[in-house]
């Protein structure tokens, strides 16, 4: 019977291992529209998004809050808000996603991985599939995330009107850095 | 005993993992807990002028507004003043945004060489969340200077006469996305008026609203009610209705308005047009916002 129990128990103890949860909350992730040749650059940073990775299945997923954005000129931040991503309207992004090849990552042993995520990103209410090589490095038990992508804004049903298209372009640059810790939830 | 405690291992173990996976669904909701936070509702209006008057609306922090205002003649003149256009008062103002909730600003009109100066602070601002306040309010309060010569230079002239004063408090919310009101009871204090029998203060309250027709249109309109005006003959109530166009980098308000005058004693209390009888007059503001202190991004 004691016996029973020790195999019972390993077995819920590393179901338990392999289930590990790693997050953040202020994650940062860089937005970059520039047009090229505009007098002025477009960009934007958030500092606050979330990021959840689930180490045994893989599954990485973001979320940001689109008002957390901030941008170098107040006015153009208000226009990104009111008149692009309409973020009263849509306040979140969000993107649900896969890690590939995740059995080949150990996230017990410090390492660094490349790796490729696949998953659905949702702005401005349209979700479009979205595919981007990324870093995973793992280090001192926290995870480092990185990765770069572009979006064309187009597929959100971002419009960019004639007289600003000098100025933004029609697809925007997205860097993510992100560092997660052990989620104790 | 032995057998209820493997029991419950049994349980945990057949439970957990499908409790976990069952979660795998949706990761953020575990960590999803800034639900409710409380957030001002900004941009009730395109500009911090409903027209004429004062909106509930401020700069952002670091930024300046140059404001270019011209009222151009009466539209009743016809094609010999080219309907009004050929005739211009103007003011030139610089506003800035000190704080969310504070503005100061000033200017110069070619109306009576008047300078202004005022000051804007909401001590309540609309929020949604926790906490919440369904309204602004706001005080706005200015003081105008009277640049012309002494109408009577032999008596004694004293440097306060061209002074005058207003006190604004203004109530507004941004109803719904595309629909904002406000009103502002107003008091405008003259130090110097033409006749005795004149009031020295002047009691009012205005009506401004915006509805926007799109994403970068609003219709918008600015009436003020006097309730002792000097004389009802001569000075009416002033109203201006228009459009409001932000291109991106400036917003123009396009109007028409019984009014000149474009510092809030001057409009509210000196407004000689009338609507009934088509004394109307086409203006427009232009305002332009710099950003004075960028914000750091790295």
């Amino acid at each position: 019977m004691k016996k029973i129990n020790l195999v019972l128990m390993v077995i819920l103890i590393s179901s338990i291992s392999f289930g590990q949860k790693y997050f953040t909350k202020n994650g940062k992730i860089n937005f970059d529209a520039t047009s090229q040749n505009s007098p002025e650059r477009v960009e934007a940073v958030n500092r606050t998004a979330t990021c959840v990775i689930d180490t045994k299945t893989g599954n990485i997923q973001f979320a940001v809050l689109m008002k957390g954005f901030e941008f170098e000129k107040a006015l153009m931040q208000e226009h990104f808000n009111e008149n692009y991503v309409e973020s009263d309207k849509f306040p979140k992004a969000e993107f649900k996603g896969l890690i590939g090849d995740n059995e080949t990552v150990n996230y017990s042993k410090d390492g660094t991985y490349a790796v490729k995520v696949r998953g659905k990103l949702t702005v401005h209410g349209e979700t479009q599939d979205v595919e981007t090589n990324g870093k995973l490095i793992v280090q001192n038990g926290k995870i480092n995330v990185s990765a770069d992508f572009n979006v064309i804004l187009s597929d959100y049903r971002v419009s960019i009107p004639g007289l600003v298209a000098d100025k933004v372009s029609k697809t925007a640059k997205i860097s993510v850095a992100c560092q997660l810790e052990l989620f104790k939830g | 005993m032995k057998k209820a405690v493997s029991l419950f291992f049994i349980i945990v173990c057949l439970l957990g993992p499908g409790v976990l996976i069952a979660q795998d669904t949706d990761l953020l909701k575990l960590v999803d807990d800034d639900k409710g936070k409380k957030e001002i509702v900004k941009n009730a209006f395109k500009s911090t002028r409903v027209i004429n008057g004062q909106s509930i609306e401020f700069l952002r922090p670091g930024t300046m507004d140059v404001r270019i205002l011209h009222r151009f003649g009466q539209l009743d003149q016809g094609y010999k003043n080219f309907f009004g256009l050929d005739q211009a008062s103007m003011r030139l103002g610089f506003d800035f945004g000190i704080t969310q909730n504070l503005m100061v600003g000033i200017g110069r009109s070619t109306f009576k060489k008047e300078l202004d100066a005022f000051f804007k602070y909401a001590p309540l601002q609309q929020s949604t969340g926790k906490h919440s306040f369904p309204l602004t309010v706001a005080l706005a309060s200015g003081i105008t200077m009277n640049g012309l010569e002494w109408s009577d230079p032999t008596r004694k002239n004293y440097f306060s006469s061209r002074l005058a004063y207003y006190f604004q408090t203004i109530i507004g919310r941004k109803i719904s996305e595309g629909f904002s009101l406000q009103f502002s009871p107003t008091l405008v204090h003259k130090n110097m008026v033409q006749l005795e029998t004149d009031p020295n203060d002047i009691y009012s309250l205005g009506v401004g609203g915006r509805l926007k027709l799109s994403k970068r249109i609003a219709f918008t309109w600015d009436y003020f009610y006097v309730f002792n005006s000097p004389s009802d003959n001569v000075y009416h109530n002033p109203l201006s209705v228009g459009f409001d166009i932000e291109t991106g980098g400036h917003v123009f308000q396009l109007h028409f308005s019984n009014a000149t005058g474009m510092n809030e004693p001057t409009f509210i209390t000196e407004t000689t047009g009338d609507w009934a009888k088509g004394e109307v007059r086409f203006g427009f503001n232009l305002s332009r916002v710099f950003q004075l202190k960028k914000k750091k991004l790295d």
